[in-house]
Formats: C-alpha cells, structure tokens, sequence
C-alpha cells in the first residue's frame, strides 16, 4: 500500500530527536498560548515566522503545526476549568464544560476532551493521508484558469463560513487583495502604490499585516474591558470518566469527527466552525436536549473532537493546492515561502519527507499532548493567574523583536501599528479582519493567474465557465452565494454562531 | 434620510473611499493595458470599483435596516499601544535594545488600567534579561545593545 509507504517515510522523519523536540516545543507553546486568552495561534505563529528562517523546513512546518492544534487542547482546559475560552474554537466547550466541572466533574470532562480529542486527530491524520494524494495529483494538470476559478471559489467560501455580515466579509477580501498589490508588479515592473517610499517596493510583508491585525489590534481590544478574571483553582479530583460517560461520549466522538473532518477541508472552515457545527448537532441529536448547558458530556465531547479533527484536516487544502483555508494556514503558506519553498500541488512529489514528516508528526504531537496535558493541568490553571498587565507588555515586545528582525527596519513595525489601528477600527466596525487576510496574501497570485488565463484564452473571459473544472468551481461559487442570499438559510447562519 | 445602522453606514463610507481611491489611483499612474494583456492598472483597478460598489451596497443598506451603534472608541490604549511599537522600532538603531525595549514597556504599560513603577520596572529587567538570552545570544539576531556612543 502506497500509503503505509508514505506514512512510513513520514514516521522516520517524525520521530528522528531534533523533530520531536520540535514538535514538543509547539505543542507546549501551543498549549500555552491556548490556556491564556488574548493570544491566539495566528498572532503566536506570525510572531515566531522569523525565527523559524533558522530552522529546517520539516522542524518550521512540524513546530508551527503543534502550536496550531496544541492551542485546541489548550483553550479546552481552561474553558472546562475556568469558563474563559482561551479559544475562540473553545467557546461552546465552555457551556457544557464548565457546567460539569461545577458539579464536581471536571476530570472526566477535561479526559474526555483530551481522549476525543485524541481520536479526532488519529482519524484526522489519516484522511490527510488518504484524501491528499488524489488532490494533489488532481490539482498538478489545474492551469491558470481553474487556479483562479479555485481561489474565486475558495475566497468566498470562507466568506461564507465566516460569521457577521456577507457583503462585508467580501468587501473585507477584496480590500485584502489589494493591499496584496501593493509593491513591484512582477510584469511590467511597475511600482504599484509606494508612494515613494523604498521599503513598499517589496510588497508589506504578509506578517506584519497578521501581526497587526491579530496581535496588536487585539491586545488594544483586551485593554478595554477591565483586567477581571475570577479564578477559582479547585483540585482535579477522579480524572477517568464512568462507564456511562464513555456511553454517552463515544457517539457523539465519533460525529464530531467526521463532522470536523469535512468541515476543516472547506476552505473558511477549520476549528472554530467544526465545534460550532459539531455543537448543533448534538443538541439537535441528543435523547436529553434539556442537559444541554447543564453539564450534559456529548456538549464536550463533540465539539472537542470536531475542533481537533478540523484543525488538522483545513491542512490538506494549504498542503494540496497551495490555497490557505483560514489565517493559520495563510501563515503557513508565509513559512513555507520563507524557506523558499513555492506551496502547491507539487511539494508533495518534490518534498515527500516534508509533506509526510508533517502529517506524522501531527498524529506523535497529538500523543504526547494527551500524554502530558492532563497531569499538567495544574500548572496551565496556574498560569491563568498573571495578570494582564504582566501579558501584553511582554507580547508587544515578542512581536516587535519579531517584526524588527524580519529585515532590521523600523519601518517595518511601523506599518505593524498601522495595520494595528486598522484592524481596530474594522473590528469597531464589524468587519472581520480574517477574510482580508486570505485576500491579501491570494492578491498577487490571483491576478498572476488571472492574466495568464486571459492571455491564453486572448482575452475571452468565458473561459471561466467553459473549461470543466474551472466552470465547477465558478458554479459552485455563485450556487454558494445563492443559497446564502436566501433569507431562511441566512437566518439559519446567524443561529450557528450565536453562542448559545 | 436617516442612518439606521451607524455601524454600517461607517463600514461602507471606509470601503467606499479606499475602493475609490485604489482605482483612482491606478488609472491615473499606471497603464490600463487591454483583458488579453492587462496592464499593472488592470486589476486594481477592477478591484476598487468592486470594493467601492459593495462599500455602497453596505452604506445603503444602513439606511435600511435598524443596526448598532459604533461602539466607543477607547483612544489610550489604541494610542499608547501604537506609539509603544513604532517607539521600539525607531529607537533601535539610535539607541540600542535596552532602551528601546525600555521605552516600549514603560509606554505600553501605560496604555494599561493601572501603572505601577515598580511592577513595570520589574517587568522590564525580566523582558530585557530574556530578549538578550534568546534573541541577541540564542537566535544571534545583530541588535545593538546600547547607544552607539557608550558601545
């Protein structure tokens, strides 16, 4: 079997010393990162990107990963423990989680988080394996047309699955895509919207637009509402769940799974819609509805499962196709270009021990993140203690070192707080700075391919739609809108992420 | 007419003005070029128009449908924050990462709820201590460590 082969090579890159401490590495920050609300993985991620140019390919990619789903398992333990959602994926654990953590239960539904958890990435690793190789070979004959077709389609996806308005969401990718332009045209040469100034004729470097808009722009957010956090530290007693709890759980696992599974591969999808969905589901399918926000196991054991598979699935379009589904994967497309390598369909052939060191590496980091998380739960709780104030200094210095090394420019953390300022005022605004992040670093690309095909076609613009895998993905955009334009779906949308 | 939805109606002004702009912009100093070969103007500039048209879509739908208000913004951390990072930046090369990163915390802290000498100064060696352990000896980035006059 081809892909036992695969998976082998992938193991013996993933357990050699230097790959393991590596993915340790990730899955501890992840982790952390996870337990302190306030930072996310995308801020975390783009802030380490620098760093990551000392490090091979494989150990970047293996390191970024395990901060990416550590921070899962993270925000779950503090939204069990605490009720604070150290995620924005953990949100929904939090209801059911902390429900049953007040009445003493706290073990079994921090194990059956890390257990389902667990599962979803065995699973989750295993659909990489299966589904990635037919998509890549797929993805190698795509030529121009249907690469832009793809990234039309892909773009407003995400649109779609992102919450809050539609029409702004687009309007949001749009302006990201333009922001992407922005330096020498690599046709004509032509500097594009530099205004003069040297340091723009390069492009604004994909990071620092993240780190503005998700690390500075939130800690400005954070410093608004008063630094209160009520921590109550009770012990972890019993941490194994009964018999009837593993009953109930196990169905519910296994949903969440799939469910996650399938979600993280749309592009837009990823963790936080998985636990969502996988959250309705379960109140819908559950024989006690009424438990559900009192302390009901399936609340936790679905969601947790669904953002863990998700998570890891969204990988398999960045891998495959070069195509980022959500911001985390955006950055990963940043590392990979970082190390010189271009993302697409042929890294799998080219770089096989990158593409299946990583894959395994995601399913030996999930191990070790059940192995050491839950007697670390402790000293995450601890953690939780430092204030604020003690936080978001030593962020803005990480960042800031961060910024500044990418080429040793003060203009660079510059453009940082502007994109900091900006971000605030969309978030004021309910614009959702993520789509522009996905438009922003597709911008160039697209209008690479967009030429190209036109070229090709002499100018013809139907040759969107008459080409048959370019035409299925322009169907499938405008089906996309269709449905979300109608009033009941969208209706329907909104329920989804109400947090209740 | 009245705005029902100062949020959107906001949104839709910020798009309406950066769409318009970008076009603009392009049209004026770059080369249209034609569909089969499009000029660095070209795409751009179809962009802007479609931000702009989906910037207006927004703003007349605030005066549409009832909508929030746009939540207060706090100016303190909003400012401080900024000015601590570009503070930073700026303040490198002249005077080395120790007072950079003197200036950045002591600013950001600040920006914050309560501002306590004492604890900010005890923050402050402790980040200076790790940046020049993992990022001047660890990762061997080339910041200078004081101004260049004492070096």
């Amino acid at each position: 079997m081809d892909i036992f082969h695969n998976l082998i090579i992938g193991f013996g890159v993933a357990i050699t010393p230097i790959h393991l401490l590596y993915a340790l590495i990730g899955c501890l920050l992840g982790t952390l990162i996870g337990v302190l609300p306030g930072i996310g993985p995308v801020a975390t991620i783009a802030m380490l990107l620098p760093i990551t140019f000392n490090l091979s390919p494989v150990a970047a990619l293996i390191m970024l990963a395990g901060i990416y789903y550590g921070a899962q398992y993270g925000g779950s333990t503090t939204a069990i423990l605490v009720n604070i959602p150290g995620e924005a994926s953990s949100v929904v654990t939090c209801l059911d989680g902390y429900q049953m953590a007040r009445q003493g239960r706290a073990g079994p539904a921090l194990a059956v988080a890390a257990l389902g958890s667990f599962f979803a990435g065995c699973v989750a690793t295993m659909v990489i394996a299966v589904a990635a190789p037919p998509l890549a070979e797929l993805a190698l004959k795509f030529g121009p047309s249907e690469y832009f077709s793809l990234m039309v389609f892909g773009l407003i996806a995400a649109t779609v699955l992102a919450h809050g308005s539609l029409v702004k969401a687009i309007a949001m990718v749009v302006w990201g895509l333009l922001f992407g332009l922005i330096g020498t045209d690599v046709n004509s040469g032509v500097l594009r919207y530099t205004f003069g100034v040297p340091e723009l004729s390069d492009g604004i470097g994909f990071v620092i637009v993240a780190m503005g808009m998700f690390g500075t722009t939130e800690i400005i957010m954070n410093l608004e509402l008063k630094d209160k956090r009520e921590i109550f530290t009770k012990k972890v007693t019993h941490l194994f769940p009964t018999k009837e709890d593993l009953k109930r759980a196990w169905a519910p696992v296994l949903r969440g799974t799939m469910l996650g599974s399938f979600l993280g591969i749309l592009p837009g999808g990823g963790a936080l819609l998985s636990s969502f969905g996988a959250y309705t589901v379960e109140k819908k399918l559950s024989r006690y509805p009424e438990q559900f926000g009192k302390g009901a196991i399936e609340g936790v054991a679905g969601p947790e499962s669904a953002n863990n598979a998700g998570a890891q699935t969204s990988f398999i379009p960045m891998l495959t196709l070069g195509i980022p589904g959500n911001a985390v994967m955006a950055l990963m497309i940043g590392a990979l270009m970082i190390q010189g390598i271009a993302p697409g369909p042929q890294v799998m052939n080219e770089k096989p021990e990158l593409f299946w060191g990583l894959i395994a590496s995601m399913w030996v980091g999930n191990l070790m993140l059940v192995v050491l998380n839950l007697p670390l739960i402790g000293m995450w709780v601890k953690l939780l203690t430092v204030p604020y104030r003690y936080l978001f200094p030593s962020i803005l210095v990480f960042m800031s070192i961060g910024v500044f090394s990418l080429s040793n420019n003060a203009f660079d953390v510059l453009i940082m707080a502007v994109f900091g300022i900006l971000g605030y005022v969309c978030v004021k605004l309910e614009c959702e700075p993520a789509p522009m992040i996905l438009g922003f670093i597709l911008g160039p690309l697209m209008e690479e391919n967009l030429r190209r095909a036109m070229l090709l076609s002499r100018g013809d613009p139907t040759v969107f739609f008459t080409k048959p895998i370019s035409a299925g993905f322009m169907i499938a955009s405008v089906i996309l809108l269709a449905i979300v334009a109608l009033p009941a779906i969208r209706k329907k949308r909104e329920e989804v992420f109400v947090e209740d | 007419m009245k705005i029902k939805s100062p949020k959107d109606f906001w949104a839709g002004i910020m798009f309406i003005g950066s769409g318009v702009f970008f076009a603009g912009w392009a049209m004026v100093n770059y080369q249209m070029g034609t569909a089969v070969r499009m000029g660095p103007a070209y795409f751009p500039t179809v962009l802007g128009g479609l931000l702009a048209v989906l910037g207006l879509i927004i703003l007349f739908g605030s005066f549409a449908v009832e909508g929030e208000k746009v939540p207060t913004f706090h100016f303190r951390p909003l400012v401080l924050i900024s000015l601590a990072c570009v503070l930073y930046g700026y303040l490198m090369k002249p005077l080395g990462l120790v007072l950079a990163t003197a200036a950045l915390v002591y600013v950001a802290a600040f920006g914050g709820h309560e501002f306590k000498w004492k604890e900010v100064t005890i923050l402050f060696i402790i980040l200076i201590i790790f940046s020049v352990l993992v990022f001047v000896k660890g990762l061997t980035l080339p910041f200078p460590m004081w101004p260049e006059y004492f070096g």
